[in-house]
């Protein structure tokens, strides 16, 4: 058992299925009598189940299976019902968002009404696997970050589909449910409102996204070099620093003069990712209801800079003969 | 390390080497404006052997001596000459054999004559031949700031086809399922008009009849309560992408892309392609439209309007149809722009 030196480990140490603490609190049983998976054994814990589904659990994926249904087969009747083209074409199809005429009314279904039901359907099922994180960190006793993570994410899609467009006035103004169409509505979203590159929030988020994997990068290989020493069993080197934190702080304020600690890097990585979706998620909320083109606000801000002209600046023809600048 | 994995390691590394060695990148950089903006052009030698291939001009027919009686003035030989009667017989002679080689090399001149009597107007293609003619009149008389003076021919669209590779007309989409389903979105299916995207798979409907409407940028920084919407966007968005696609360039070749909108730090090209949309919207709306009424079904798209031009009717994958040679200049006489005052 060469390998078996600490928890990363590949060797797969098989007991009984551990049900873990009961909660004598909880309204419904654990579903299922657990099993083990060696695959995923490779990639985190062997066990599968038992799981606990409850109420909010059992709705929210009745009305995330309901939104998908209304998703897909929107979808599927846009190919008139072809199954090849369903198939070769999935990555284009969308449900689309009512067009601009419908402001905020509630149109027709084949006008927009599905993209209403799904939206709610879906904002639904999202709202209640929330309240399931929440209730289920609460009943293991634990803090609520994930659910409050989650919540970060939440906010960022509540803004793009619903927050935005009753600011807008228009259900047009959101994001169509596909997989390239909402791809191409990044753009031409971008490209409307004179490039979202020149938000400074979107830049934010940008800074907190690839922050983000850069602390996680650092974090998972400074706990895996110190591995040796024990280093994976975090919640002990907090509470009693041991070589591992020793070192793996060490490391860090040798190569680059400051060090986290085993229990603030992880308020690092919680921060910088929940930011991430809350800055963009102002970001997206400031354009066209206050900035309606980021490029020109840049520039009134001094946040742009200005290039030296290599060719003859043009003239804009309109303005040339319409006698009215663009 | 065992020393077995290290030699694995180091033939795989070997190997690597080999294999990126073995793709040699041709691709050529052009640096269009101020460094650090993204205003860069590619291109390859093996891009400009092709487009050097696919350009490739026809031989021009022998040259006219000017000399001899006009066309109009032979009227026991040509009757029911419309609009060609100023030209010398020779002239008008080659004006029809280089038009047969350029649109029906295959058909040849029974394409829009009757044989038996070619003064008739019973083959619907010799009406619309003589609407093209004005067309190309048009184009080179009155949309220099669009085709300057290399001007067009009607090899540049033709190319030896009956009708040109690359028209459009409005598109309605495959059939939907209809009935309550959210359909008639004019979009999200794989647009071969706009580069395989989602977005709007017909822009030019509403967009080369409307060139105005390209417009979706707010001109001011603060919200100021346009209406242009995203939809807008997506269609404006798809009809670049046939833009760029048409003339084989990408983005940066009109705009500097940090702000589509901006004029001023766009270049002279940007300019050119303004007056090409304008130029389009005139020739589709004042000579091909009007056909509609002797087209055939198969000059016509699914909803009966005629087959159209858009940018890559002409320009075919290269910013300058044929590479810039001026095809006009052998057929000034029959083709160029000054006879434009006639139409």
């Amino acid at each position: 058992m060469a390998e078996y030196q600490n928890i990363f480990t590949r060797v797969q140490a098989r007991g009984p299925v551990y049900a873990g603490v009961v909660d004598p609190r909880t309204s419904w049983p654990r579903q299922g009598q657990g099993g083990f998976a060696h695959i995923l054994g490779r990639f985190g814990d062997a066990q599968v189940g038992p799981i606990y589904l409850g109420w909010t659990g059992l709705a929210s994926l009745i009305f995330g299976i309901a939104a998908i249904e209304v998703i897909g087969l929107n979808m599927w009747a846009s190919v008139n019902w072809d199954p090849v083209q369903f198939v070769r074409q999935l990555p284009w199809l969308a449900l689309e968002p009512p067009g601009p005429e419908w402001g905020l009314s509630i149109p027709p279904m084949a006008e927009g009404g599905w993209w209403l039901l799904a939206g709610a359907l879906l904002t639904t099922s999202i709202l209640l696997w929330w309240v399931r994180v929440y209730t289920r960190a609460r009943a293991l006793g634990m803090g609520t970050h994930v659910a409050w993570g989650f919540a970060g994410a939440i906010w960022l899609y509540l803004v793009l589909g619903f927050i935005r467009p009753l600011i807008m006035g228009s259900w047009s103004e959101a994001v169509p449910f596909g997989i390239f169409p909402h791809l191409d509505w990044t753009a031409a979203f971008s490209i409307r409102y004179g490039n979202l590159f020149y938000n400074p929030f979107h830049a934010l988020s940008i800074v907190f996204l690839y922050g983000s994997t850069l602390l996680f990068a650092m974090h998972a290989a400074t706990i895996l070099a110190v591995g040796r020493y024990g280093g994976e069993r975090e919640l002990e080197q907090i509470v009693d620093r041991g070589t591992a934190a020793e070192r793996a702080g060490l490391f860090w304020r040798w190569t680059m003069g400051f060090n986290a600690t085993m229990e603030s890097i992880h308020r690092w990585a919680w921060w910088f990712a929940i930011l991430c979706p809350i800055t963009g998620g102002i970001g997206i909320l400031l354009t066209g209801t206050v900035v309606d083109n980021w490029y020109l606000w840049a520039i009134e801000h001094g946040f742009a800079p200005a290039y030296p002209a290599t060719i003859p600046p043009v003239l804009d023809p309109a303005a040339a003969a319409m006698g009215a600048p663009q | 390390m065992t020393p077995f994995l290290r030699i694995g390691l180091a033939a795989a590394a070997v190997g690597l080497a080999g294999l990126l060695a073995g793709c040699e990148d041709t691709t050529e950089s052009v640096q269009t404006g101020y460094r650090g903006t993204g205003m860069v052009q590619l291109t390859s030698p093996e891009i400009r052997a092709e487009q050097a291939r696919a350009n490739a001009i026809p031989e021009p027919q022998p040259a006219a001596s000017g000399e001899g009686p006009k066309v109009s003035e032979l009227t026991d030989v040509y009757q029911n000459v419309q609009i060609l009667g100023d030209l010398t017989e020779e002239e008008f002679l080659r004006t029809m054999t280089a038009i047969t080689e350029w649109v029906s090399p295959e058909q040849g001149c029974e394409y829009c004559h009757n044989l038996e009597n070619l003064a008739e107007d019973s083959v619907y293609t010799k009406i619309v031949a003589r609407r093209m003619f004005q067309m190309v009149w048009g184009i080179n008389g009155q949309w220099t700031d669009h085709v300057a003076e290399t001007g067009v021919t009607c090899y540049t669209c033709h190319r030896g086809h009956p009708v040109p590779l690359n028209v459009w007309a409005e598109d309605p989409g495959p059939p939907e399922a209809g009935g309550m389903a959210r359909t008639n979105t004019g979009q999200n299916l794989a647009g071969v008009s706009v580069g395989l995207t989602s977005l709007p798979y017909d822009p030019f409907s509403p967009l080369l009849t409307d060139p105005a409407a390209i417009r979706v940028l707010t001109p001011t920084h603060l919200a100021s309560g346009s209406d242009r919407t995203i939809q807008d966007t997506e269609a404006t968005y798809g009809l670049m992408i046939h833009m760029s696609e048409s003339l084989g360039v990408n983005c940066t070749f009109c705009h500097n892309t940090q702000n589509f909108g901006s004029w001023t730090t766009s270049t002279p090209q940007r300019v050119t392609a303004w007056h090409g949309l304008r130029m389009v919207a005139d020739i589709n709306a004042t000579y091909i439209d009007p056909l509609a009424p002797i087209l055939p079904d198969s000059r016509k798209g699914p909803l009966g309007d005629p087959l159209k031009t858009n940018c890559a009717t002409c320009h075919q994958g290269v910013n300058k149809p044929l590479l810039g040679v001026s095809m006009l200049q052998d057929y000034l006489a029959s083709l160029g722009g000054q006879r434009a005052a006639s139409n």
